[in-house]
């Protein structure tokens, strides 16, 4: 079906053709725009489980430990989903204000996703209110119920956005007519090929950068010898989700790779920056794509043909199947590849540690090593999250429809990009600078102002 | 027909938006203009209490409206966006201070943070309908053509008509947001705040209405299309109603019957809104492109009207209730003025301190 598109007809842009000498702008605000608020959904889709599992551990053994945190991170989720409000807001006028060529082009195919999410978000805002406002005013029951609805919501919502980059990556659901996009069916659209891996790929992505953040946190604290319930709590449920997904990822990852194989082989190609098609392909750790090939890396005999179509002598397509100017930059895509895999699987072995010294001797591990790592994982995992990111969404270039239109024809002809970049730039930084201001804040507070009652300790039990 | 089905939604979604969404822009204009720390402290801390539920859930209405208007009219879409992206690149801007420093404030621990937040917060509460509205303005007085960033990107939107649009949205956040205050005052039996809100309900009211009417001179001479379809039928049907409700909030909120004067007051913004587009019809862009050019195919309008059919099911009964919980004060805080926290308890006048 990719091939097919390929090699059909391109489209051109509704709104005729753009020349726009700050392409490159346009493209680094709309990224600079998605960094920014995609660790957000990432607490959209993982943190309101989090939630309901402390509140839950409230209502079954009712120490109150467990409701101070509980009610404590429904005070986080809140404010990072105002803020993720904001942010998301800024990313529809994108649409518009970046590239209304696309937006008018193929408003009409993608436009489903962002409707239904827009339902998604309705209901995610009305329950976090009720939520966080219905603390200690709802019965306790009533108020476990409000939350589900913020569970549900958030894990739609993110679903019917990435259907539309699934979408953009794998182009279905209307058909090119002299360069005019006729036929559209956004059903067709919306349930594409790539939107199942995608969306399982960034849902536990969701729950490794909410999970190891959190934990981080709690790890932190541990290492300053607070041990309490609350804390040991907050530690290990964060830590627990975090752990869990991050095994489940890996499988995860073959999945979208040996997807991309198939129906993007230059994207994948420049993954592993393979210049000329090959059978029984080698893959390359570490070193630089330079004239056709990896230098400076260590090769591995067969690997790639192995891990991509699970065959070694499988043939691999290389950059070299397209001209240039349909090729993304190599080096971006493959360093952010490599970075997500190597962190991925740096997480994973801390992961397995955590499970394995839980399963054996039903402790947490004591090393303050093991505290440090957790502490780091967050950050790590965050880099990860967007480095792969960057791969998907730079291995595109130069579409911004897969093989139907290139990114600078859904530019827009508005001027300004340039300061438009940096105005929004300082905003973002003092967007992130008052977040981080205000969750320090939040965290030095006693949790026991949370319940009005002082909270047992940890060996309490 | 399906063409305005779905316009309808958006006339809706963007009714929804100003009447809601309105009135909390509306709340920050009046935190702006509520004095010094210590003598506004009580009517910002009533609007931090009144928004601090609802606002996030209103906001969606933007995002509601834009995705519909993108789905179902893409060229439309991509035209008036790509014109008028100075005022909406800072109604962006705006909207990200505007939400951002409103959370902040809440847990802000001196009164210089709370002002310079509080600061961020009102200003940009300010900016970002004036800016909208402005857009609106381009729109309606045909200054959007087809194309990509085909329009003027200043005069399109720095004109009469916008001009007087954004002031209009600015005004009439406020009187909302005045009206929904006093109401919420009187649930909480706030007795010095209703008469502060009913004061401005009634001046701001009376202000957005010799706008609104005075505005038409200005459409008569800068968009006559417009002014034409706003004094004839049907436009000038929803005109008149839009005047009734107004004068009925009015005397409403004269004889503080403040739950009654909510609907009437959003049935002014409503009739406002779609007199509107009964003005502008057939056109979508005036003289440049009629609803039905700028529709999308059957099938794209058949899937967003079932799409939002379904989910209104889930909306409606949600919104419902959000609101009744928060009409009947379940989600209410303790009152407490903004400088309040930041005052020495010494000095004696701490709220729970009579109690």
């Amino acid at each position: 079906m990719g091939l097919l598109i390929l090699a059909a007809e391109h489209a051109g842009g509704a709104l005729g053709s753009t020349s726009q000498p700050d392409l490159l702008a346009a493209r680094q605000m709309q990224a600079m725009s998605f960094v920014v608020h995609i660790p957000l959904v990432c607490f959209g889709i993982a943190f309101p489980t989090m939630v309901l599992f402390a509140e839950g551990l409230w209502l079954r053994t009712g120490r109150p430990a467990y409701k101070a945190l509980a009610k404590r991170w429904s005070k986080v989720m809140m404010i990072l989903f105002a803020v993720g409000v904001v942010t998301g807001t800024i990313l529809s006028f994108e649409f518009g204000l970046l590239w209304p060529n696309l937006t008018a082009t193929f408003g009409n195919v993608f436009g489903l996703g962002f409707a239904i999410e827009g339902f998604s978000f309705f209901i995610e805002a009305i329950f976090i209110a009720i939520y966080v406002y219905g603390w200690d005013r709802l019965p306790d029951r009533l108020h476990f119920l409000t939350g589900i609805p913020i569970a549900v919501a958030g894990v739609t919502g993110s679903l019917s956005v990435i259907s539309v980059n699934a979408w953009m990556n794998h182009p279905g659901g209307f058909d090119i007519v002299n360069g005019k996009v006729v036929n559209a069916d956004p059903w067709v659209a919306l349930f594409n090929d790539h939107l199942w891996y995608e969306f399982t790929h960034m849902y536990l992505a969701g729950y490794m950068v909410a999970g190891f953040l959190v934990a981080g946190a709690y790890a932190a604290a541990w290492l300053k010898g607070r041990r309490d319930l609350y804390h040991r709590a907050g530690l290990i449920i964060a830590l627990t989700f975090a752990a869990l997904a991050t095994p489940v990822q890996i499988v995860v990852g073959d999945w979208a790779g040996r997807q991309v194989a198939e129906d993007q082989p230059v994207k994948l190609a420049a993954f592993e920056g393979l210049g000329e098609t090959t059978k029984g392909a080698s893959l390359h750790l570490g070193g630089i794509y330079q004239d056709s090939e990896v230098k400076y890396g260590v090769g591995i005999p067969k690997l790639l043909s192995l891990l991509a179509f699970h065959e070694p002598d499988a043939k691999v397509q290389g950059l070299d199947s397209v001209p240039r100017r349909d090729r993304p930059p190599v080096n971006i895509v493959r360093i952010s590849f490599q970075s997500m895999v190597a962190i991925g699987t740096v997480l994973a072995a801390l992961a397995a540690f955590y499970v394995a010294v839980w399963w054996k001797r039903r402790r947490l591990p004591r090393s303050p090593w093991f505290y440090r790592a957790v502490i780091a994982a967050g950050p790590l995992a965050l880099v990860a999250l967007i480095a792969g990111w960057v791969t998907t969404e730079v291995g595109r270039q130069p579409w911004v429809v897969y093989g139907v239109m290139r990114t600078r024809q859904a530019v827009t002809n508005a001027g300004g990009l340039p300061v438009a970049y940096i105005a929004l730039a300082a905003v973002y930084l003092s967007l992130l600078i008052g977040v981080i201001w205000l969750l320090r804040r939040l965290a030095g507070r006693s949790p026991a102002l949370e319940v009005d009652a002082p909270l047992e300790s940890a060996d309490a039990r | 027909m399906l063409a305005d089905l779905c316009l309808a939604l958006i006339i809706l979604g963007l009714t929804a938006y100003a009447v809601m969404g309105g009135a909390d822009f509306g709340a920050g204009f009046w935190d702006l203009t509520a004095g010094g720390a210590s003598r506004g402290g009580r009517v910002r801390g009533m609007v931090a209490r009144s928004m601090g539920p609802v606002w996030e859930a209103n906001h969606v209405w933007l995002i509601f409206v834009l995705v519909i208007f993108w789905t179902c009219f893409p060229i439309a879409f991509g035209s008036a966006m790509s014109t008028l992206y100075v005022p909406l690149f800072i109604a962006t801007i705006g909207i990200i201070f505007r939400g951002t420093a409103f959370a902040l404030r809440g847990q802000a621990a001196t009164i210089n943070e709370a002002r310079v937040l509080g600061g961020l917060f009102a200003l940009s509460s300010v900016l970002v309908p004036f800016c909208m509205g402005a857009a609106l303005g381009a729109i309606g007085s045909g200054r959007v053509p087809i194309g990509n960033a085909a329009g003027d990107p200043f005069s399109s939107w720095l004109n009469p008509t916008s001009i007087l649009v954004g002031a209009l949205a600015v005004i009439t956040g406020a009187y909302l947001a005045a009206v929904f205050m006093a109401g919420d005052a009187a649930r909480g039996g706030l007795r010095d705040l209703v008469v502060a809100f009913r004061g401005r309900a009634l001046a701001s009211g009376a202000l957005s209405g010799v706008l609104a009417i005075g505005g038409l001179i200005v459409l008569h001479d800068d968009a006559p299309n417009l002014f034409d379809g706003l004094t004839s039928s049907p436009g000038l049907f929803f005109v008149i109603g839009s005047a009734l409700a107004g004068i009925a909030t009015i005397a409403l909120v004269w004889r503080e019957s403040f739950e009654a004067a909510r609907y009437t007051a959003a049935a002014a913004v409503g009739c406002l809104t779609i007199g509107w587009a009964f003005a502008q019809s057939p056109y979508l862009l005036p003289n440049e492109l009629t609803l039905d050019e700028a529709a999308a195919g059957d099938t794209t309008l058949v899937a967003v009207l079932i799409s939002v059919a379904v989910g209104m099911i889930l909306l409606v009964p949600s919104l419902y209730l959000l609101y009744s919980f928060v009409l009947r004060g379940r989600l209410d805080e303790d009152f407490e003025p903004l400088d309040q926290r930041f005052r020495p308890l010494s000095a004696g006048d701490h709220p729970k301190d009579g109690r």
